[in-house]
């Protein structure tokens, strides 16, 4: 194996070295009847050449790798520099570990501390963690961070959050003695409806929803910020699209307490899904409810300004159970990745491809609306993403327009409410050239 | 030396945080012009909506900037690539490139979560093949690779039990778990108490023997409360010994109704070898990112895989990933299942690593990796056995620990000895871990060094043990050759400073 | 050597109380700032929260430990030392002065008396360290 530097034979001189005849001896300690007596039955080793030729094969086989899309819905087609791939595959950052010793580890942790700040300056608020999975567990850590803050056990959560997060939320919180209790949303313009909500009252410890919303609607953040409060309750922003911090104003300005987001927009590639990096941000006042770790400055001996992992007595490899999160390896590869690509894009390059997103996203919201029997259901301002109401169902219409227009045209969204057959979700980016919009216009014309 | 003028160090030494470096008007992007007929801002949004902040405070750099700022801070960090990480319980092995290059193939990287199944089919390929590999290495049937680090799989895992016994006996008021224990060793990494926590369960610890073993009375005994829920066994266990008691630690437990869920983090000394599976664990995760080569990234990401017996296969997280006839699609009828616990699918970027990581091994070269992982950590422990201090007797797998027993009479404690060890160019070792373990050193050199560098690490050990006698200052001040010092610690506990802030505000606040 | 004040009452829990009428002062002990290393934090209750004797009252943190803090006697929460807050590291420079934790109205006087004095406090400790 060209991974293992000791040859055979340099093996062999060591177990004579330790005292051992053979590489079974090492195993003794294993019970004979739990030792496998055979080769394990997988494939027989690849050369490079062989494994290469494999893994494309299979790449080809997602064709919907290649076309153009108008996917989003929690995960988004961005514009990423190249710099972003190259510094994160350096191998004092990809091959590093967990930064435990801050002697030999002041570039991850610096680097973590600058991810930080850019995460405060986005979301509004005043302190970040070193990161989390994703959104959607990040979600669910805020709900129950919400229940430590405010010890109440009730949480209301808006029926335009995006369904996977709020199945993962559901998932965390069954066995911590929560209630998730489901706000509506309006079905003209698509925003959350607190009004008349029986869930509104002192034992309410949370209201969680999502801006832009899973239909791409912007919430009126400030009127739900001061309906929580008014309760005393926080409120939970989610963020599935990250780029729009770059447009609209910060959760954090409009009264939030804690917001999470979707990393992903921020220069990291589509991959299926993952790794993703959840951004996680809160006020001053609950930093010692917050899960996962935290880098704070500090100084040696000379005076010296460095970068340490501080707060650790709310962790799990400190207070165990009571922890304030089991989280321990979470996403910092991915953190430094956005990071980069903050730096590189920097105060003025995300609102620049922020404000694209939206204009190109209106300019494609007119151009469908204009075609003969499909409508936009929703009135609420949007960012870079809108239902459409196709004249026919949608996942069929989908299907062909992939065949035979080859283009990727939206999200069927009866994958998620099968009351909605005719409806798709549409997202726009910067990545989207107009004749790419065009052509989704002309083939939605036709199927 | 007071005469020599001091030199001011370059800037590779003393890069600022990229907020300092910031410059109005810099810029390290350019976007193609705005192609689509544009809409008045006021009419896309209101006002109100809108930022007004002008994003204050994000950097302002050019890409030369943005280079040479990760480039220059990347340099302090110590890395795989530059040497041994003897971490215990991190497995810190070579990441290969070649799984880089894998999971850069634009068809997987540019390939949408959301993409129709049909257009996805190779990439549902690779976690099913994936699964069918995990399954066979762990000899456990049900695999799900939604989790996305190990104590996710962790909690997963412990859900899974929770969701198998509530339907085995039912659930008390309030949905209380009938059986509410957990038993966890005291040797246990901190992440199984805080997961079983997440699913309800009280912590109940079983103490270790003086041989490092889990104690079987103590197991017995607390198991005839009769309201044990399962046990969290890592195996080979934290102090690098594996358990040889583990089928009758796993009858005990099942005899007492409860279920067995195995910490994978040291499957590092077993793949090839023997199976979880086979001794009788029902549940277990596995950290791809230790076992299977996925780099560890500075703290992620991660992705740990649950796998399962067949018995509690229908619990596992949906969707899951099926095979019919020639195609593979998502299942998302599992009516028993515990549900999601992340978006999407997991971290697949890391799965291609995997996968990648086991069909280069093959069969043979896994089994062969293990081996030379576990010699690696017995000629360590054999060449320090004289040095320092060795708690158990047991010859170890795949880690081995020492203490500061012998070091800590001149004063000299494990952390001064991790700090030296980076004087002689490498990682230090875990420390202070496991807990049962007083001024506990983890070691593991992983199957990724070669005899010439744990010799080199044998020797710098020693060296730093005659300088504990000799010049105990020496090692109580180190490091003495990395940029900065140690840090106060408990300073920048007391008034945390956790984001950058401007000048001007810093001072006002 | 631990300094240990006779003028106090002490708990095996490694608290220290002064009590002044019906009001008793806790704190923790030189011995046990000693034993926790620099404190970062400490977690107070609420004035007004009461508590049985031996409960958990708060939390005090070192930079890598947590270690509860329990009250030596019962009684309802009457004051408590915000200024530790700011300055946690009062707890190891002055343990019995002022870094105090809480002032606490005692529910039952006798309480005290099953405590233990400055001279039984030393002798339960070297039997500890033992």
């Amino acid at each position: 194996m060209r991974y293992i530097p000791n040859s055979p034979d340099e093996r062999q001189e060591m177990l004579k070295a330790v005292g051992l005849g053979s590489m079974e001896e090492l195993f003794d300690s294993i019970p004979q009847d739990a030792l496998l007596r055979r080769p394990l039955n997988t494939p027989a080793a690849l050369s490079e050449i062989e494994l290469l030729a494999r893994f494309e094969a299979l790449a080809a086989q997602n064709t919907a790798a290649r076309r153009p899309s108008f996917l989003g819905a929690g995960a988004y087609s961005h514009y990423a520099p190249t710099i972003i791939d190259h510094l994160i595959s350096r191998s004092e950052f990809f091959t590093a570990y967990t930064p435990y010793q801050p002697e030999v580890s002041q570039g991850t942790l610096q680097a973590i501390f600058e991810f930080q700040t850019m995460v405060c300056q986005l979301t509004g608020l005043e302190v970040a963690n070193a990161s989390m999975y994703d959104a959607s567990t990040s979600v669910a850590e805020a709900v129950l961070m919400a229940e430590r803050v405010t010890r109440r056990k009730r949480v209301l959560v808006s029926g335009a959050l995006h369904p996977e997060f709020l199945h993962v939320t559901e998932t965390y919180v069954k066995n911590a003695g929560i209630d998730l209790l489901r706000a509506d949303f309006d079905q003209k313009s698509g925003r959350t409806v607190l009004e008349g909500s029986a869930a509104l009252d002192q034992t309410l410890a949370a209201i969680v929803v999502q801006s832009p919303n899973f239909f791409g609607c912007v919430e009126d953040l400030q009127r739900l910020a001061d309906a929580a409060h008014a309760v005393g309750a926080l409120l939970i922003v989610a963020v599935a699209e990250s780029m729009s911090f770059g447009l609209l104003r910060s959760p954090g300005a409009c009264g939030a307490d804690i917001v999470v987001a979707e990393g992903q927009s921020f220069g990291v590639p589509l991959s299926f899904g993952g790794p993703y990096v959840g951004l996680f941000a809160t006020r001053d006042k609950y930093a010692r409810q917050l899960p996962g770790r935290l880098v704070g400055v500090a100084a040696d001996r000379e005076g010296r300004r460095g970068f340490v992992l501080t707060l650790a007595t709310r962790e799990q490899h400190i207070r165990r159970e009571k922890a304030t999160s089991n989280i321990c390896t979470n996403e910092g590869l991915i953190a430094l990745a956005a990071t980069i690509y903050l730096t590189t894009m920097g105060r003025r390059g995300v609102q620049e491809t922020a404000t694209h997103c939206a204009q190109k996203a209106a300019y494609a919201a007119r151009r469908i609306s204009e075609l003969e029997g499909y409508t936009l259901p929703f009135s609420a301002p949007r960012f870079n993403e809108f239902v459409v109401r196709a004249p026919v169902e949608a996942n069929g219409m989908l299907r062909r327009l992939a065949e035979e227009h080859n283009i990727t045209g939206g999200l069927a969204l009866s994958r998620y409410y099968p009351e909605r057959p005719n409806d798709f979700l549409v997202c726009v980016t910067e990545t989207n050239r107009r004749s790419e919009i065009d052509a989704l216009v002309a083939g939605l014309k036709e199927v | 030396m007071k005469s020599t003028p001091k030199a001011t160090p370059h800037v590779t030494q003393n890069e600022a945080l990229i907020f300092e470096r910031s410059h109005p008007g810099r810029r390290g992007y350019m976007l193609p012009a705005l192609d689509v007929d544009e809409t008045p801002l006021d009419e896309l949004l209101p006002a109100e909506l809108r930022r007004d902040d002008d994003l204050e405070g994000m950097p302002e750099l050019s890409e030369v900037d943005a280079v040479r700022h990760f480039t220059r801070i990347s340099t302090w960090n110590y890395h795989i690539d530059l040497g041994m990480y003897p971490l215990g319980s991190c497995t810190m092995k070579y990441n290969s490139r070649l799984n880089e290059r894998v999971a850069r193939i634009p068809g997987f990287a540019n390939l949408h979560p959301l993409a129709p199944e049909e257009d996805a089919q190779g990439a549902l390929e690779v976690i099913y093949e994936l699964q069918q590999h995990l399954a066979e290495i762990t000899g456990l049937p049900g695999v799900s690779l939604q989790p996305a680090a190990g104590a996710h799989g962790e909690m997963t895992g412990i859900m899974m039990i929770r969701a198998f016994l509530d339907a085995r006996d039912g659930v008390s008021e309030g949905n209380r778990p009938r059986r509410k224990v957990m038993l966890i060793p005291d040797s246990a990494h901190g992440t199984n108490p805080a997961s079983a926590n997440l699913s309800g369960y009280t912590v109940k610890t079983v103490r270790s023997t003086p041989e490092g073993l889990t104690d079987l009375d103590a197991l017995r005994e607390l198991c005839a409360g009769g309201d044990v829920a399962g046990l969290m066994l890592t195996n080979p266990n934290t102090v690098g010994i594996f358990e040889r008691n583990i089928k009758e630690i796993c009858r005990i437990i099942h005899d007492a109704g409860g279920l067995v869920y195995m910490d994978g983090a040291n499957m590092n000394a077993l793949v090839g070898i023997a199976r979880p599976g086979d001794m009788g664990v029902d549940v277990i995760h596995l950290n791809l990112h230790k076992t299977f080569s996925t780099p560890h990234g500075g703290g992620g990401p991660g992705s740990g895989p649950c796998c399962c017996t067949k018995e509690l296969e229908p619990f596992l997280p949906v969707p899951r990933v099926v095979r019919e006839g020639e195609l593979f699609r998502f299942n998302y009828d599992e009516p028993r299942s515990i549900g999601r616990v992340k978006a999407f699918y997991g971290n697949f970027g890391m799965h291609l690593r995997a996968l990648a990581y086991i069909l280069t091994h093959g069969h043979d070269g896994l089994r062969e990796a293990t081996e030379a992982a576990v010699l690696n950590a017995r000629y360590i422990a054999q060449g320090l056995a004289d040095t320092f201090d060795k708690p158990f007797d047991s010859p170890p797998m795949h880690e081995v620990v020492f203490t500061d027993k012998r070091q800590s009479r001149k004063g000299v404690h494990t952390l001064d000895i991790a700090k030296r060890l980076i004087d002689y160019g490498f990682h230090p070792m875990t420390i202070y871990f496991p807990l049962i373990v007083q001024g506990a050193m983890l070691i593991e050199p992983t199957e990724s060094v070669g005899r010439q560098e744990l010799q080199q690490f044998i020797d710098a050990m020693k060296s730093i043990a005659r300088e504990a006698l000799e010049e105990p200052d020496t090692v109580l001040n180190a490091p003495h050759t990395t940029r900065i010092g140690r840090l106060d610690e408990a300073a920048a506990a007391r008034k945390p400073v956790l984001r950058w802030k401007p000048a001007a505000e810093a001072s006002a606040a | 050597m631990a300094n240990i004040p006779d003028n106090l009452h002490y708990s095996k829990d490694h608290e220290w109380i002064r009590v002044e009428g019906d009001t008793g002062t806790v704190g923790i002990t030189d011995h046990a700032q000693n034993a926790l290393g620099d404190v970062v934090y400490v977690e107070l209750p609420k004035v007004g929260d009461r508590f049985e004797a031996h409960q958990s009252f708060g939390t005090v943190e070192s930079v890598k430990a947590v270690s509860e803090l329990f009250t030596p006697v019962s009684g309802e929460v009457t004051e408590i030392n915000e200024a530790l807050h700011d300055e946690p590291e009062k707890v190891n420079t002055d343990p019995y002065g002022e870094a105090w934790m809480i002032r606490i109205r005692l529910k039952d006087a006798g309480e005290v008396d099953g405590l233990l004095n400055a001279a039984e406090y030393e002798d339960f400790l070297s039997k500890e360290t033992e």
